[in-house]
C-alpha cells in the first residue's frame, strides 16, 4: 500500500532534474507540463539565476496530456536531454499531442525509437510517480508549487519572491 | 458552529446523490467514507481541490475508503461540475433544506455554504477525524485525508 500521509519535502537527489549554480538559491519546482501557470512560472523563473530543481505533479482529469508530456520529458531525460524537452514542452504549449512529441523528439536529436520505447516505459511511470507522490506527501495542492527554503508558494511566483531570489543570488 | 469531533457518531442527515436518491447515516454502515464538504461548484479552489483528490482515487481506494463531495449546490449542477473537471468522486447534495446536512457536522459556514471541512466515518458509522481549513480558501492537501485515514485505522 502507497503511503501518501504527511511527510518532508525530499532534498534534492541524485536522479532528480537540476539545473543552476551550486551557490543559486535553491528552487524545488512540482508542476504540470501542460499547466499554462507552470509555462508562466517557467518563462518568469528564466532569467533569475537559481538552481531549479524539477519535480512531476501531473493533474490527469485537469490536463489530459500532462501524463504524456512528463513522460516524454523522462524518455528526452534517458538520452540527456531532459531540459532541452522541458523548456521546449513551455514554449509552445498548443502543441502537446504526439505528433508534436515526436517532432521535439527530432529536432533534439533524439534516437527516435529509444524515445518512443522509454516514454512508455514502466520506468518513466513510476519515475513520474515518484515525483508526484513526493508532492502530494509535502502537501502540493496545485502547480505550480514553489519550494523555498523549505516553504511553499504556491501559483506563478510573484514579484516579491522573484526579488528574493534575485537578491540571495 | 465548530465541526463535528472524532469519537462522536454521525448525527442523522440526509443528502441526495446525482441520481436523485437520498443518501443518509445507514449509508455510512459497512464502509470508510471520506466526506469532502467544500463551498460551490464551479468555484476555484475547489476544482484544484477535487482534481487533486481525483488523481489519487484509487489509492483512497486501496485503503478501503470512499470518497464523497459535498455542498450546498443542487445535484444537476454537481453533477455538471463534475463532468466539467472530468473526475468521478461521487456527489452529494444537501440543497433542500439548505446546508441541513452541513449544520449536522457543524460544517456550515455563516455566510450560507459549506466551510471547507473533511471528515471520516468509520464502517460503525462514527466519526474517526476531522478537519477544517483554516479558510475557505485554503485547499487541504490530500496527505491530511491519507493521515486521518492512518488516524482514523489507530484508533477503531
Amino acid at each position: 500500500m502507497t503511503d501518501l500521509g504527511s511527510a518532508p519535502l525530499p532534498p534534492p537527489a541524485a536522479d532528480d532534474h537540476v539545473r543552476g549554480r551550486d551557490d543559486a538559491p535553491l528552487v524545488v519546482e512540482y508542476a504540470d507540463f501542460e499547466c499554462h501557470y507552470c509555462a508562466m512560472a517557467h518563462v518568469r523563473l528564466r532569467d533569475v539565476a537559481i538552481r531549479q530543481v524539477f519535480r512531476h505533479f501531473p493533474v490527469r482529469s485537469k490536463h489530459p496530456r500532462a501524463w504524456a508530456c512528463a513522460c516524454a520529458a523522462e524518455a528526452a531525460a534517458r538520452q540527456g536531454r531532459f531540459w532541452e524537452m522541458h523548456d521546449a514542452l513551455y514554449d509552445d504549449q498548443g502543441r502537446l499531442d504526439e505528433p508534436h512529441l515526436w517532432e521535439r523528439a527530432r529536432r533534439l536529436g533524439l534516437d527516435l525509437q529509444r524515445f518512443e520505447a522509454d516514454r512508455r516505459s514502466d520506468a518513466a511511470v513510476e519515475r513520474v510517480r515518484r515525483d508526484f507522490e513526493s508532492g502530494v506527501r509535502a502537501g502540493v495542492v496545485t502547480t505550480p508549487t514553489l519550494f523555498v527554503e523549505g516553504e511553499a508558494h504556491p501559483g506563478i511566483p510573484d514579484d516579491a519572491l522573484l526579488r528574493r531570489l534575485a537578491a540571495r543570488d | 458552529m465548530s465541526l463535528i469531533e472524532p469519537g462522536t457518531p454521525a448525527p442523522d442527515f440526509q443528502l441526495i446523490d446525482e441520481k436523485g436518491a437520498r443518501f443518509t447515516q445507514d449509508d455510512l454502515r459497512g464502509h470508510t467514507t471520506v466526506l469532502v464538504f467544500y463551498p460551490f461548484a464551479f468555484s476555484p479552489v475547489c476544482t484544484d481541490q477535487l482534481n487533486l483528490y481525483d488523481e489519487v482515487l484509487d489509492q483512497f481506494e486501496e485503503q478501503g475508503a470512499r470518497l464523497f463531495g459535498v455542498s450546498c449546490d443542487a445535484s444537476w449542477s454537481q453533477k455538471a461540475f463534475r463532468q466539467h473537471l472530468g473526475v468521478s468522486i461521487p456527489q452529494l447534495s444537501d440543497f433542500e433544506p439548505k446546508g441541513a446536512a452541513c449544520r449536522a457536522f457543524g460544517a456550515y459556514h455563516d455566510l450560507g455554504f459549506p466551510q471547507r471541512a473533511l471528515v471520516i466515518v468509520d464502517p460503525d458509522g462514527i466519526v474517526q477525524w476531522s478537519y477544517q481549513a483554516p479558510t475557505p480558501g485554503d485547499l487541504p492537501g490530500a496527505n491530511l485525508i491519507f493521515d486521518g485515514l492512518a488516524a482514523a485505522r489507530t484508533a477503531s
